[in-house]
C-alpha cells in the first residue's frame, strides 16, 4: 500500500513539474514577443527592450525556467505587472473564494450525480432511465454560461429569486456570500452532475450485471443489502475516479461562471490577467490551479487504493 | 451409489413438469428449453450433462426464476417439496433463495465480492436465513470453513478473494451454499475452471460432503467423467430436450439414445485411448434455437434415423426401470455401435517417425520481471521475477508429435510462444533443423517464419473480425509466391475442403462461423504456409466434447498427409496422448517426466504425472481408482520452492532431501525419464504394486 | 461488427435521431447558410437595433441592428470549421500517437504517455485561454489550440485498444507469417480501432463546440465580427435585461447542436460498441 502511495505521489509530482514547464513556455516562449505584447502596438523598440531586459527575457530559456519555478516554489509569485501589488496575496484571497464556490458546487453535484445514476442503472432500459438519460445529457451539453445565463434570466431576473449578480466583496465570510453563491453554483454543477451521473451509471451497470451480483441475489440477501453491499460497494470504486476527473470540469465552470456572474474568485482573476496581459498574474493561477488539481487526483488515488482490497492488501 | 430408487419412496425434492423456457431475440422468440421433466430426491444427485447450446444452463437458471430480462417461462411447473415455485412472487421467491434452493456457479472468482471478506460472505448467509446475530454467524462460518477443509479457518475467514485460489474460493462457495442446509442444491459447472488436480480434490469435498447433507442435487456438466464419478443419476439434455435419463449405470453401459453413445464415444479415454486410433465423432452441428426440426431433435445427425424419426417427436418413455429415452429406436442400439464406429474404429495408418531431430529447444528460460514501466520498477525497492519457464529441453523429430502436459500456470503457453518466436527468452536457444534460430520472430528470417505457425487457443480472438475467413488464410500463401488471383482462389479452396470446410465459406465473416468452425480456419491457415513445423496451444479446450474429438482427427490426418512435425500443448492428458509419440510433463516451469507416450503413461511415474492420472474423472462407472491427491495449491511462479519445486505438494515426499536439493534426471530407459530423487525402480515398484492390490479388490467385488 | 441491421435499430432511439437530425440541419446549414440568410451576417441596420423577433427578423436584431437569424446560421459555418477542425486534428494526430503507442510500446510509449498525462493535468479551458492569451486569439489558432489540447484523449482510447488487439491471436499470426509492421497496423489492428474512434470523435467533437463557445464568451476565442455562437451571447451580456432575444437565441443554439451531437454520438456508440454499458 505504502509503495502504491509513493508511486502515485511520484507521478503526480513529475506530472505537475512537466505542467509547470508547459504554463511557463505557454505564457513566455511562445511566439509573440511578450515585451511587445505587454507594451502594445505603439512601443517604441528602445521601451521593447528595455522591458526585455528587466524582465530577464533575453536570457536562455532554461535559465529563466529554473528561476522562475525556484522563486515560486519558495513563494515569490512576483508583481502583477498591471498593478504592481504582490501577486500572492491577492491570488490566494481569491483562490479562497473560488473555493467556497466550488465546494458548494462539489456537495451539490457529487451526491446528486451519484444517485442519479445509480437509478438510472438500477432501472436501465426502462422509461425513468431513459428520461434521465435524456436530461443527464443534455446537462452534459449546456455550456456553463449558457446554464448560468438561464438561470439568472429566470431564478433572479424574472422571480427574483436569487441575486443575478454575485460581485460581493472578495473578503465576505461563507455565510454572507451564500445568496450569492448559490446561482453560480448550480449553473457549475450543472455540467458535472450530468458527467457523474452518466459515468455512474455506466459502472453500476456493469455490476448490476456481473457474477458476484447474481451470486449475491440467489443467496436469499435482501434486495436492498445486495444493492448496498454487493453492487454499490463495487460500483461505487471507479465512482473515486470520475469525480477527480470532474474536479477538472469543475474549474473550467468555475473560470466561466466567475465570469458570467461577476464573482471575484481566481477564474475571474485569470480572464482578467489575460485580457490584460498581466503575466505573473496568468502564471500564478495557472500554477495554483494545476496544483491543486495534481493533489485532488493524489488523493482520489490514495482512497481509491484504500477502498480497493486489492490495492490495500497488495503482496 | 446407486439410488435410482430413492425418488419413489416419496421423498421428491425436486419436481420439474414440462418446463419450456423462452429468449426474446431480434429475430423473435426462441425456444432453448422445450419439455424438460424430471424429479430428484432427498440426498439424491442428479446430473444433468449437455454441451453447449443444449440448454442445461437456462434450465438451472429457469428452476430458480433467474432469468435475463428477455427470457421467460413458456410452459411447465417447478415443484420444490410440492410448492410450485412458478407461482411465487419475487419476494416469496427471494425468501426461497439462499434457504431452500443453494447455487453454486462456474467461475469462482468472477462469483465472490471482490471487496467482502470471505468469511463476510458466507456468514450473511446465517445472518439473513438463520437468524443469528453477528457473533454466532460468524462462528457457524467458520464451522463451514473447516468442513470444506479449508485450513485454518479464523485467518482465511479474514482475507479477500484475490489473495485465494480458485480452488480454495469455490470451497467459500460451496461452504456458503450448504451453511443453511438447503433442499435443492444447483451446481452449474463447478470445477470447469479449475485444474485437473484442483478439480479432483473439490469433487472428492462434494461427494463425502454430500454424504452428511440430505439435499437434493442438480449437478449441472459437458464432463461425462465428473457425471460417472459424483453422480447417482444422469440426464441427458440435446437441444433444449430431455433425451435419456437413468441411472449412472444404465446409462453409461448400456445407452438407449444414439446421442448419448455418440457423446461417450467422442470423450478420449485415459484409460483406453492410443496414438492412431480415431476418435468417434458425431456428423452435423447442434440444431440452434428457432431451428429446430420438426421431428425427433436428433434427426438430423443419428446413424439410425428413420421416416417415421423426422415425421414426429418422441416423448421420453420409460423403457427400462429408471431408464427413460425419447429414441423410438432403442431396441437397436447395437447398430448404433456399429454406425459409429465405436466398437472397431480403424486405426489411422501412422508410421511413427524415424530420423533425425528437426525441431530443439536447448534449456529454455523465460523469466518476467515485475512492474510494468521503468518508473514503476524504479520506484520499486526489490523486484521478483516470475519464472515462467525455468529451463526447458525437448526434441521433436520431423513428422512426430511431441505432447507438452500441464496445468494453467506452468509455463507450457509461455514456452510455446518462446519457441516461435512470440517471446524472447531470457535464456537457451531454438534450434531447427540443427541451426540457431533468432530469439523473437522479428529477428527471423520470411522463409524460417513461414515454416513454423501456431494454432492459438481462443478460436474468437484468432481470426480478424473484419476480414473474411478465406482473407485470412489466403495471407500466407499470398506473402511467399506470386499468384494470381484465380489460382490463390484454388488453393485456399484446396485447403478449406482439407479442413472440411464448404468452400462456400470463403467469403464468409468469423462471426458467422461457430467455434469448430473457427478453429477449422485457423488450422487451414497454419497449414496454408506450408510449415515443417505447426503449435498448437490448447487448440480444442474451449470447444465442445464433439467439436473437439473431429478437431483432433482432422489434426492426425493432415499430420499424416503433410509430415508436419506437431508440438501440441494441453492440460487434457488423454487428448495429449491421443496425438502424441512424445510426451513432456510440466510443473512450475519444468519438464518433470518426458518419454514416449506409452512409457510416460505406463509406471513409473513422476509422482506429478501420477497424480494427474489419478485425478482425471474416467466416464465409466466401473472403473474405480486410487485417490492420489495433491496437498495445497500450485506455488506462485514468482516464489519457486527450493529444492524440487514439486515437494511442497509430493504425496511422496521423502523428507529433507527434496526440499534441499534438485532431483536428479534418471533414465528409466526406452527414452524416458524423470526427474526425481526416488529411484525409478522403487517407483515402479510402488505404482504396479498399487495397481496390484486394486485388481484384487475389483476381483473381489466382482 | 455487422453493418445493416444494426442502421435500423437507431431508429427506434428517439434521442438518436433527434440528434443526428439536429447535426444534419446545421451541417447543411454550414453550407448553405450564407446563401439561404435573408440577410448577410455584418449588415448593420442600426435603426433597427434591439428589434424583438417579428416577421420580418424571426430572431429580432442586435444591439448593432444585425439580422440575429441570418448570424445564428452562418455561424454555423463557423462552428463546423472551427470546432469540427480541431476535433478532425485532434483525432488525426491522436490516432497516430495512439497506434506508434500502443504498438510499438517501450520508451516511445512511455514518453508519449507521460506527455498525454501532462496535458491531461491541466483543465483545458485554462490551457487554451493562457496559450490563446499569449499568440493572440484568431480562427486559426483557436484550431490548433483544439486539437492540441484533445489530442490526448484521443491518443489514450486509441492506444487502450491498440493495447487490447495486439495480443489477440489473429495479430499475432500476422507477424508470425512475416507481415510488415505496416501492414498489421492498418490492415488487422486499425479496423477494430475504428469503431471506438467513431465514438470518441463524436464526443470529442461536441466538447470542442463546448470549448469553442467558452472561449468565444469570453472574448478570447473567434473575433468579432464573427458571429460565432459564444461571441454572440458574450456581446449580448450588457443587453440582456432589455434584450433576452440577443443572448438566448445564441446560447440555444449552442445547446441544441452540443445536445445533439452527443445523442449522435450516444447512437453511434450503441451500434457500433453494443457490449459497452455506455453511459445512458
Amino acid at each position: 500500500m505504502t509503495a502504491y502511495i509513493v508511486r502515485r505521489l511520484g507521478l503526480i509530482l513529475l506530472t505537475v513539474l512537466i505542467a509547470s514547464m508547459v504554463i511557463f513556455i505557454a505564457t513566455q516562449l511562445l511566439p509573440g514577443d511578450v515585451a511587445h505584447v505587454i507594451l502594445g502596438q505603439f512601443a517604441t523598440p528602445a521601451a521593447i527592450e528595455n522591458l526585455r531586459e528587466e524582465l530577464g527575457l533575453n536570457r536562455p530559456a532554461v535559465v529563466q525556467y529554473a528561476d522562475w519555478l525556484a522563486r515560486f516554489v519558495t513563494g515569490d509569485w512576483g508583481k502583477s505587472m498591471v498593478s504592481g501589488y504582490a501577486v500572492r496575496p491577492l491570488v490566494l484571497a481569491r483562490l479562497r473564494n473560488s473555493f467556497m464556490l466550488a465546494i458548494l458546487a462539489f456537495s451539490l453535484y457529487v451526491p446528486l450525480g451519484i444517485a442519479l445514476g445509480v437509478v438510472a442503472a438500477v432501472n436501465a432500459d426502462r422509461a425513468l432511465d431513459r428520461a434521465l438519460s435524456a436530461l443527464t445529457m443534455t446537462f452534459v451539453g449546456l455550456p456553463e454560461f449558457v446554464s448560468g445565463l438561464i438561470l439568472i434570466g429566470t431564478l433572479a431576473l424574472s422571480w427574483d429569486l436569487l441575486p443575478a449578480n454575485s460581485s460581493i466583496s472578495p473578503d465576505s465570510g461563507f455565510l454572507e456570500a451564500f445568496p450569492y453563491l448559490v446561482l453560480p453554483a448550480i449553473a457549475i454543477s450543472l455540467t458535472c452532475l450530468g458527467y457523474v451521473a452518466r459515468m455512474t451509471r455506466a459502472s453500476t451497470i456493469d455490476a448490476l450485471r456481473s457474477d458476484y451480483a447474481m451470486a449475491a441475489d440467489l443467496k436469499g440477501l435482501p434486495r436492498i443489502q445486495v444493492l448496498l453491499r454487493h453492487v454499490l460497494r463495487n460500483s461505487l470504486l471507479p465512482t473515486v475516479t470520475v469525480v477527480a476527473v470532474s474536479i477538472g470540469w469543475l474549474f473550467g465552470g468555475l473560470i466561466v461562471v466567475e465570469s458570467v456572474f461577476g464573482y471575484p474568485g481566481l477564474g475571474r482573476l485569470l480572464v482578467y490577467g489575460i485580457q490584460h496581459r498581466d503575466l505573473t498574474l496568468i502564471q500564478a493561477c495557472s500554477m495554483v490551479v494545476v496544483t491543486i488539481f495534481g493533489f485532488a487526483n493524489l488523493l482520489a488515488d490514495v482512497l481509491y487504493g484504500v477502498l480497493n482490497p486489492r490495492i490495500r492488501f497488495s503482496q | 451409489m446407486d439410488k435410482s430408487t430413492s425418488q419413489s419412496e416419496g421423498q421428491t425434492v425436486l419436481e420439474i413438469k414440462g418446463l419450456g423456457v423462452i429468449y426474446e431475440s431480434e429475430k423473435g422468440p426462441l425456444e432453448t428449453v422445450r419439455d424438460v421433466s424430471l424429479k430428484i430426491g432427498r440426498g439424491e444427485v442428479y446430473g444433468l450433462v449437455g454441451e453447449s447450446g443444449s440448454g442445461k444452463t437456462t434450465l438451472a437458471r429457469a428452476v430458480v426464476r433467474y432469468l435475463p430480462r428477455n427470457g421467460r417461462i413458456s410452459s411447465g411447473s417447478v415443484l420444490l417439496n410440492g410448492i410450485d415455485l412458478l407461482h411465487l412472487s419475487p419476494v416469496e421467491m427471494r425468501r426461497v433463495w439462499g434457504a431452500k434452493i443453494a447455487m453454486v456457479h462456474q467461475d469462482p472468482s468472477a462469483a465472490v465480492n471482490p471487496s467482502l471478506t470471505v468469511g463476510e460472505q458466507v456468514a450473511e448467509v446465517a445472518r439473513i436465513h438463520l437468524g443469528l446475530s453477528r457473533g454466532p454467524a460468524w462462528q457457524k462460518a467458520l464451522e463451514m470453513l473447516a468442513k470444506v477443509q479449508l485450513p485454518d479457518p479464523g485467518a482465511m475467514a479474514r482475507r479477500y478473494p484475490h489473495q485465494l485460489s480458485g480452488g480454495m474460493l469455490q470451497r467459500i462457495l460451496i461452504a456458503a451454499a450448504l451453511i443453511t442446509s438447503p433442499q435443492l442444491l444447483i451446481m452449474d459447472e463447478p470445477t470447469t475452471s479449475l485444474d485437473v488436480t484442483t478439480e479432483a480434490v473439490i469433487l472428492d469435498l462434494i461427494r463425502d460432503l454430500l454424504k452428511d447433507y440430505e439435499t437434493a442435487v442438480l449437478y449441472i456438466t459437458h464432463n461425462l467423467g465428473v457425471i460417472a464419478n459424483v453422480c447417482d443419476r444422469v440426464g441427458v439434455m440435446y437441444a433444449g430436450r430431455l433425451v435419456e435419463e437413468g441411472s449412472i449405470q444404465q446409462v453409461f453401459k448400456h445407452s438407449l439414445f444414439p446421442y448419448t453413445m455418440g457423446l461417450m464415444g467422442c470423450v478420449p479415454r485415459i484409460d483406453v485411448v492410443r496414438r492412431g486410433i480415431l476418435l468417434n465423432t458425431i456428423p452435423g452441428f447442434i440444431p440452434r434455437p428457432g431451428e429446430w426440426p420438426r421431428g425427433c431433435i436428433f434427426a438430423g445427425r443419428c446413424p439410425i434415423v428413420e421416416e417415421a424419426c423426422r415425421d414426429t417427436p418422441m416423448p421420453l418413455v420409460e423403457r427400462e426401470p429408471g431408464h427413460l429415452t425419447a429414441c423410438r429406436r432403442w431396441t437397436g442400439m447395437d447398430r448404433v455401435q456399429v454406425a459409429f464406429g465405436i466398437k472397431d474404429k480403424v486405426a489411422q495408418e501412422h508410421h511413427p517417425a524415424s530420423g533425425s531431430t528437426w525441431l530443439e529447444a536447448k534449456d529454455v528460460k523465460k523469466y518476467f520481471g515485475t512492474g510494468s514501466s521503468w518508473l514503476t520498477r524504479a520506484l520499486k525497492r526489490r523486484s521478483t521475477s516470475v519464472r515462467a519457464v525455468d529451463g526447458i529441453s525437448l526434441r521433436a523429430q520431423s513428422g512426430a508429435t511431441v505432447g507438452i502436459v500441464g496445468e494453467s500456470g506452468c509455463g507450457k503457453t509461455t514456452f510455446a510462444r518462446c519457441v516461435v518466436g512470440l517471446e524472447q527468452p531470457t535464456a537457451g536457444e531454438v534450434m531447427l533443423d540443427g541451426k540457431r534460430l533468432g530469439s523473437t520472430w522479428a529477428k527471423r528470417s520470411p522463409e524460417i517464419l513461414r515454416q513454423i505457425q501456431m494454432v492459438f487457443q481462443n478460436p474468437d480472438a484468432s481470426l480478424n473480425p473484419f476480414h473474411p475467413v478465406g482473407t485470412s488464410v489466403s495471407r500466407p500463401i499470398m506473402l511467399r509466391s506470386r499468384l494470381s488471383r484465380s489460382e490463390l482462389d484454388l488453393q485456399v479452396r484446396a485447403l478449406f475442403r482439407a479442413v472440411r470446410l464448404p468452400e462456400d465459406y470463403t467469403s464468409r465473416l468469423p462471426h458467422e462461423l461457430s467455434g469448430g468452425e473457427k478453429q477449422r480456419v485457423a488450422i487451414a491457415r497454419a497449414f496454408a504456409a506450408s510449415p515443417s513445423v505447426i503449435i498448437c496451444d490448447e487448440p480444442v479446450s474451449s470447444l465442445d466434447v464433439s467439436v473437439q474429438a473431429s478437431l483432433m482427427n482432422l489434426l492426425a490426418e493432415l499430420q499424416s498427409s503433410k509430415e508436419t512435425t506437431y508440438l501440441f500443448i494441453s492440460h487434457d492428458l488423454a487428448a495429449v496422448r491421443h496425438l502424441s509419440d512424445r510426451i513432456a510433463v510440466i510443473y512450475l516451469g519444468q519438464i518433470v517426466e518426458t518419454g514416449s507416450a506409452e512409457s510416460v503413461f505406463a509406471p513409473p511415474y513422476h509422482p506429478y504425472t501420477e497424480a494427474l492420472f489419478s485425478a482425471i474423472p474416467i466416464p465409466d462407472p466401473d472403473v474405480h481408482r486410487e485417490r492420489i491427491r495433491l496437498r495445497g495449491a500450485v506455488p506462485s511462479a514468482a516464489h519457486i520452492p527450493s529444492g524440487c519445486r514439486f515437494h511442497t505438494r509430493c504425496p511422496r515426499n521423502i523428507g529433507t532431501i527434496c526440499e534441499d536439493h534438485e532431483p536428479p534426471w534418471q533414465d528409466a530407459g526406452d527414452d524416458h525419464f524423470i526427474q526425481c530423487h526416488i529411484p525409478f525402480q522403487q517407483l515402479r515398484a510402488m505404482q504396479n504394486a498399487k495397481a496390484d492390490r486394486h485388481a484384487v479388490q475389483v476381483r473381489a467385488q466382482a | 461488427m455487422h453493418l445493416g441491421r444494426p442502421w435500423l435499430r437507431l431508429g427506434k432511439s428517439a434521442s438518436t435521431v433527434f440528434g443526428f437530425l439536429v447535426v444534419f440541419f446545421f451541417l447543411v446549414m454550414a453550407f448553405i447558410g450564407p446563401f439561404v440568410a435573408p440577410y448577410k451576417y455584418s449588415d448593420q441596420t442600426l435603426a433597427e437595433r434591439l428589434q424583438p423577433p417579428s416577421a420580418k427578423h424571426w430572431f429580432g436584431t442586435d444591439a448593432l441592428g444585425r439580422d440575429i437569424f441570418s448570424r445564428i446560421l452562418v455561424g454555423s459555418r463557423d462552428v463546423f470549421l472551427v470546432a469540427g477542425s480541431g476535433a478532425i486534428l485532434a483525432i488525426l494526430i491522436g490516432l497516430l500517437l495512439g497506434l506508434s503507442s500502443g504498438y510499438f510500446g517501450g520508451a516511445l510509449d512511455e514518453v508519449i504517455m507521460r506527455m498525454m498525462d501532462v496535458l491531461l493535468a491541466i483543465p483545458p479551458l485554462l490551457l487554451s485561454m493562457v496559450i490563446l492569451g499569449t499568440v493572440g486569439p484568431s480562427r486559426v489558432n483557436v484550431v490548433f489550440v483544439v486539437g492540441f489540447l484533445y489530442t490526448p484523449m484521443v491518443a489514450r482510447v486509441v492506444r487502450s485498444v491498440v493495447l487490447d488487439v495486439r495480443t489477440r491471436g489473429f495479430v499475432e499470426a500476422a507477424k508470425l507469417r512475416g507481415e510488415s509492421s505496416a501492414y498489421v497496423l492498418l490492415r488487422e489492428i486499425l479496423p477494430s480501432v475504428l469503431p471506438p474512434l467513431a465514438v470518441e470523435s463524436s464526443m470529442r467533437f461536441s466538447y470542442a463546440i463546448f470549448l469553442v463557445a467558452s472561449l468565444g464568451f469570453l472574448g478570447l476565442g473567434v473575433q468579432p465580427p464573427s458571429p460565432d455562437w459564444g461571441l454572440m451571447v458574450g456581446e449580448a451580456r450588457t443587453w440582456f435585461s432589455q434584450a433576452q432575444w440577443i443572448l438566448l437565441f445564441p446560447a440555444g443554439a449552442i445547446a441544441l447542436l452540443v445536445v445533439g451531437v452527443a445523442f449522435m454520438s450516444d447512437g453511434l456508440r450503441r451500434i457500433l460498441l453494443p457490449d459497452v454499458a455506455g453511459a445512458g
